[in-house]
């Protein structure tokens, strides 16, 4: 039971992600209008944004940002203690780039479902399936 | 459909569940992810770039050349979304449809939007100005000085704004962010360096080899926030209005 318990503190963070990622898959597969199947995509990848930057955080630990940051001066801790009051950087700098890349996809897709509804009228993806057949 | 999209992401989810076992725990310091990389970045930081703020050292100095990469992925979203919805212009005149009542300029939104959009401007160049010392940096700045301008096209109308600014320099000044980094870039191989090596720009500026840095990386984030700002607005400016760039919402 006791395990049980600790295995729960220690990764009920990752499961709320990992919901969050099987909403976004659904929306994906079994929406039929683009919209959704886009809204869905963003879902996806805020889920997978918010699993990196948990992997930085460090209990006790302050924001990446030396020298202005809380607590004693770094001068009269050693380099362990440092490392240790300070977040892991690398995740955040990574889903900085993802967060922008995931913008511009973004934008893309709404510009191409435009697109897509001018020609075909429509934005379910089963009457477009229809229109092309009878093309 | 819907019950196939369920089985599936309940057979993965029930995968990933298992996972997650071998994950460390939320919050631990010693988890491989915090021991080997990110510990040489928090100490040596400091002494090489002179900047404080670790995320904006990494992201424009450690891996500048992934940035630069990264900010030539908007450029080209902004591009691509232009080239996939913009018409040419049609000759004959379109009958302007009159706007239904209650959706023409509202009073109190439109002076609401004039005093804040001064203020988010300012505070934009703020964030590009003071990434290094505080969170922010060129991305985020970028966005909110882009988001300013969307402002006061959702108050007044597109074409107010795209009479200020015109979408031809609209265009040409995002290319000049991304132009702005990369001749950064290349003056550094001028000057004897590596590529994006802001080392070598103490030569010019006269600074130390460490300050060096630190001016090169706010030379590369106002690169990337003319561009960002100026792709955000033609982003919003290309969908709003279909591509005909007349009305919008």
């Amino acid at each position: 039971m006791d395990e049980l318990i600790t295995a729960i503190i220690g990764k009920y963070n990752y499961w709320a992600f990992l919901i969050l990622l099987l909403i976004g898959l659904h929306a994906m597969i079994s929406k039929n209008n683009l919209v959704k199947k886009v809204i869905g995509m963003s879902i996806f990848q805020s889920a997978i944004i918010l699993f990196y930057v948990s992997i930085g955080y460090k209990k006790g630990a302050s924001i990446p940002i030396l020298s202005h940051g809380h607590g004693p001066e770094p001068i009269h801790q050693t380099a362990a203690q440092i490392v240790a009051g300070i977040a892991n950087p690398l995740p955040h700098v990574l889903m900085l780039t993802a967060i922008v890349v995931g913008v511009s996809t973004l934008g893309v897709a709404l510009a191409i479902i435009q697109k897509i509804n001018r020609v075909y009228d429509t934005i379910e993806e089963d009457e477009i399936l229809e229109k092309i057949k009878e093309c | 459909m819907k019950v196939v999209s369920l089985v599936l992401t309940l057979a993965l989810g029930a995968l990933l569940l298992l996972a997650t076992e071998d994950l460390p725990n939320w919050g631990d310091s010693d988890s491989p992810a915090s021991l080997h990389l990110s510990n040489y970045y928090i100490e040596n930081s400091m002494e090489q770039t002179s900047v404080p703020n670790l995320v904006t050292s990494v992201l424009a100095d450690y891996r500048s050349y992934d940035t630069m990469f990264e900010t030539t992925v908007i450029f080209c979203a902004g591009i691509t979304v232009l080239t996939i919805l913009r018409r040419s212009h049609r000759k004959k005149k379109k009958e302007v449809k009159p706007r239904p009542k209650g959706q023409d300029h509202d009073l109190i939104l439109i002076s609401a939007a004039r005093m804040i959009a001064p203020m988010m401007q300012l505070f934009a160049l703020y964030v590009v100005a003071h990434g290094h010392h505080s969170p922010g940096g060129g991305f985020q700045g970028g966005v909110i000085f882009g988001a300013s301008f969307i402002l006061l096209a959702l108050a007044y109308d597109l074409e107010t704004v795209l009479a200020r600014l015109k979408e031809r320099s609209v265009l040409i000044m995002s290319g000049i962010g991304v132009a702005i980094y990369v001749g950064i870039g290349t003056i550094c191989l001028v000057l004897g360096g590596n590529f994006l090596d802001y080392g070598a720009w103490s030569k010019v500026l006269g600074v130390s080899v460490v300050e060096a840095h630190s001016h090169g990386m706010l030379g590369v984030e106002i690169g990337v926030a003319i561009t960002v700002m100026f792709i955000m607005f033609s982003l919003y400016a290309d969908l709003s209005s279909g591509g005909e760039m007349d009305e919008g919402l």
